[in-house]
């Protein structure tokens, strides 16, 4: 009974977004009065009616109501419970009802800000998301009904949530990232309003600028999440595998990381608006795509979902539709967004510029890598795969051109900047990274000489940033926060640099066959195999490896990694041992068992791996801090003193 | 000429360079990387070229693994259960969902011997989960099975 209010909560939803967007995009003659709180209203519907649906879906799983064919698929009696609401979006069905939620909240805030904006745009922005959400809900409730019942045929039990899933990390790694993915359909709604309502200005960019941060810091945060969990999930010790699933999320990081930055351009210097435009719509366009990607099982990854033709054609076609529609509004109403703005080439507009190129660059390539396996097989019947080292080739020399235009960003001025100005860059700060870097990778075995530009670079940033901070501090007390925040994501983007060069070069990879009492070298630490007991789970049985690891100044920690068999599905799955530090991450797995008591064992020594993430949490957080800085706010109180003082005047 | 025309053409070679030289490192970088997939007919009749990294895929067979006692070295042979197989040799962890009979795809080299050198060995994380690559073989499989026995329903 239940199920069947989830369904019908999905259907009034999928009604009420229709309505809105109706009542949203009809074309200005024909507006009715109070179009915009007819709009709001049915936002605030759609995100009540879908919280039920959801809430419905949560109470199947909590209940172990297994005549509900997701629940069986995806759940088990024995699974705990906080696995239990998790795996309400452990698969396709309840994971896309997880975006559904997702896109409602964000419609739902955003409607709740309304008088932050002119109406007419305003209701453009929300007829734009109920169109999308529309379309999210037509795809859910046609072609992948999470209530769908298995009647009469009831299993006695649910076949178990993937292992894998079983996980803090699949918790909040989903969530985190459809923010991001769905909260890139903001800026997107803000571009077709503003080619609608004919107002591609600095004001709009301004509007736009908040929510791209909060949708850039949530994928941030997603992605990063997500390559931690494989780091320890896996039992392979990577962290980034250019799987086609990954690469689905960076695509639209890399093109919101130019939104963000051109955003910021449009909005001081008038300039680059139809690039803009171009950007928002590409950022949620690539959401859509990575979607498709995952949902549509065209492309091997460790993250497809069960394959489904029908599924995957109605993707391409709302892709299509979405894109082409957005495309085609853009090409009428954005060729005359041309703005007479000079630059000179030692501009920060210039340098933006770069950084945009760059990002856009290094976005064809991995959408190449990732998606041209797919066109080969279309054209010849062939099927390959394009190796790791494709996409090193392309990002390592990309990132550190980037990071170059990075340095120079708070040095410069915009339009045109005096070289006096530069001069401390060049000639303080980058001896000192050069100085810092080289006495850094001496001390790196092997040396690579891409490493050594690495940590320059990366250096060469904090300095230049460090310095800025302090000038500008003795200049004015009190900076802005959209100042910190650019500071923390910039000083971010070094860390993670130089967490990849490292992690990438100067970790210790040994494959080992151990025997009970055996010894091995890990580096200068010596790693002794104790034996394997077997140890109880919830819902498993493991056998636990006992590692002692002593290391060369005589500090010694113990590694328990297990290889656990799940007692419903029985799939087995590692997971790892690991010591976890700021500078070095030990790291211990279990292969497979070998004659005489004798284990196959990964041993993996990794320096500064977790810079990886700190870094992408610091560029999060920047982010954030953006978002919160006072010009945003002012908005909203100078909107209600004009209005305070209209309704006295009156 | 006027600074906005400079600034233009700056812009102008600016993206010009960029873009031939992504393209150039494009193609370098694919003709380095592009791993071709091969089932085990083709592996076995020759089709698929020696000492280049490729990707092969298939079945392992039953009762085909064979472990060295003192190593981390295991052969096994991959087969489409239509009379195609052959041996690879790996040195290393096998993935959690190695098992004979499963469906997995090694990533190597192809000896002259005929024997596949294995980098890496792929089985994916799910159990019902197929590899695209290999849906076209177990169709096949299932199709030939399918119509050796028939149902008595029918």
């Amino acid at each position: 009974m239940i199920a069947e209010f989830g369904q019908v909560g999905l259907a009034l939803a999928g009604c009420l977004a229709l309505a809105a967007a109706i009542i949203g995009l009809m074309p200005r003659r024909m507006t009715l009065a109070g179009a915009s709180q007819g709009a709001v209203s049915m936002v605030v519907g759609q995100f009540v009616f879908i919280t039920v649906s959801f809430a419905a879906l949560v109470w199947c799983f909590v209940t172990d109501d297994f005549s509900v064919a997701y629940v069986a698929n995806h759940s088990n009696s024995l699974l705990p419970m906080q696995y239990k609401v998790s795996a309400v979006w452990g698969g396709h069905e309840g994971s896309f009802l997880l975006w559904i939620l997702i896109m409602c909240a964000w419609m739902l805030v955003l409607a709740l800000r309304g008088k932050n904006y002119p109406e007419g745009f305003f209701t453009r922005v929300l007829g734009c998301m109920s169109l999308l959400n529309l379309g999210f809900i037509c795809f859910a409730f046609f072609t992948s009904n999470p209530f769908e019942r298995l009647i009469p045929m009831t299993p006695a039990d649910g076949s178990d949530l993937n292992p894998l899933l079983q996980d803090f990390g699949l918790i909040v790694h989903p969530p985190l990232l459809y923010m991001g993915y769905v909260g890139l359909a903001v800026p997107f709604a803000f571009a077709v309003a503003a080619l609608m309502e004919n107002r591609v200005d600095a004001a709009w960019a301004r509007w736009s600028r908040p929510w791209t941060n909060f949708a850039w810091a949530f994928l941030t945060l997603g992605i990063a999440l997500g390559s931690w969990w494989a780091y320890y999930e896996l039992g392979w010790g990577g962290w980034w595998f250019w799987d086609p699933v990954e690469n689905a999320s960076f695509m639209p990081w890399l093109a919101a990381t130019a939104l963000i930055h051109s955003l910021a351009v449009t909005e001081k210097r008038g300039t680059f608006k139809s690039w803009t435009l171009l950007l928002a719509i590409a950022g949620f366009s690539l959401s859509l795509l990575g979607a498709f990607i995952v949902r549509s099982g065209v492309l091997t990854s460790v993250h497809a979902f069960a394959v489904d033709p029908q599924r995957g054609m109605y993707i391409l076609i709302f892709l299509a539709v979405v894109v082409g529609g957005s495309l085609t509004l853009y090409g009428l109403r954005a060729a005359g967004q041309r703005a007479y703005v000079g630059f000179s080439l030692m501009s920060r507009e210039f340098f933006m510029l770069v950084n945009n190129v760059i990002l856009v660059v290094s976005l064809a390539a991995v959408m190449w890598g990732t998606l041209s396996p797919i066109g080969y097989e279309a054209l010849t019947g062939d099927r390959i795969s394009i190796g790791v080292p494709f996409f090193n080739t392309f990002f390592v020399p990309l990132m550190l051109l980037l990071a170059l235009a990075v340095v120079m960003v708070p040095v410069l001025n915009w339009k045109r900047t005096p070289l006096q100005k530069l001069k401390s860059t060049f000639v303080q700060a980058l001896p000192v990274a050069f100085v810092l870097g080289g006495i850094w990778w001496f001390v790196t075995e092997p040396k690579y000489v891409s490493v050594l530009a690495a940590l320059v670079l990366a250096l060469w940033i904090v300095a230049t940033h460090a310095r800025d901070i302090w000038l500008r501090s003795r200049k004015s007390r009190g900076l802005p926060l959209a100042y910190w925040g650019m500071t923390t994501a910039h000083l971010g983007f070094a860390m993670s640099i130089i967490g990849i060069a490292i992690t990438a070069t100067q970790s210790i990879e040994e494959d080992v066959r151990m025997a009970p009492q055996d010894v091995s070298m890990l580096g200068t630490a010596e790693v002794r195999f104790l034996g394997v007991r077997t140890v109880d789970g919830p819902n498993y049985q493991a056998e636990q490896g006992v590692f002692v690891v002593t290391q060369a100044d005589g500090g010694s920690f113990e590694l328990r990694p297990e290889k656990r068999r799940y007692l419903a599905g029985g799939n087995v799955m590692t997971e790892a041992g690991i010591q976890a530090g700021f500078f070095a991450d030990t790291y211990v797995s279990l292969g497979e068992p070998l004659d005489g008591g004798a284990w196959a064992v990964r041993l993996h020594y990794k320096p500064l791996v977790r810079w990886v993430w700190l870094g992408a949490l610091l560029m999060a957080f920047g982010g954030g801090l953006a978002v919160m800085d006072k010009r945003y706010r002012r908005l909203t109180e100078r909107r209600t003193a004009t209005v305070a003082g209209a309704q006295s005047a009156a | 000429m006027n600074p906005k025309r400079k600034s233009r053409l700056y812009l102008a070679v600016f993206l010009l360079v960029a873009v031939s030289g992504t393209t150039a490192a494009l193609m370098v970088a694919m003709e380095q990387n592009i791993n071709m997939f091969y089932p085990p007919d083709q592996v076995v009749d020759g089709t698929a070229p020696v000492e280049r990294t490729i990707r092969a895929g298939g079945m392992v067979k039953d009762g085909s693994v064979n472990r060295d006692p003192d190593s981390l070295a295991v052969e096994f042979t991959i087969t489409d259960h239509m009379g195609s197989e052959f041996v690879v040799a790996f040195t290393g962890i096998l993935p959690d969902l190695f098992r004979e009979g499963q469906g997995i795809i090694v990533q190597g080299e192809l000896a002259e011997s005929g024997r596949f050198q294995a980098k890496e060995v792929l089985a994916k994380h799910d159990e019902n989960y197929m590899p695209p690559e290999l849906m076209d073989m177990a169709q096949e499989i299932e199709a030939q099975g399918a119509a050796k026995s028939s149902d008595p329903r029918t």
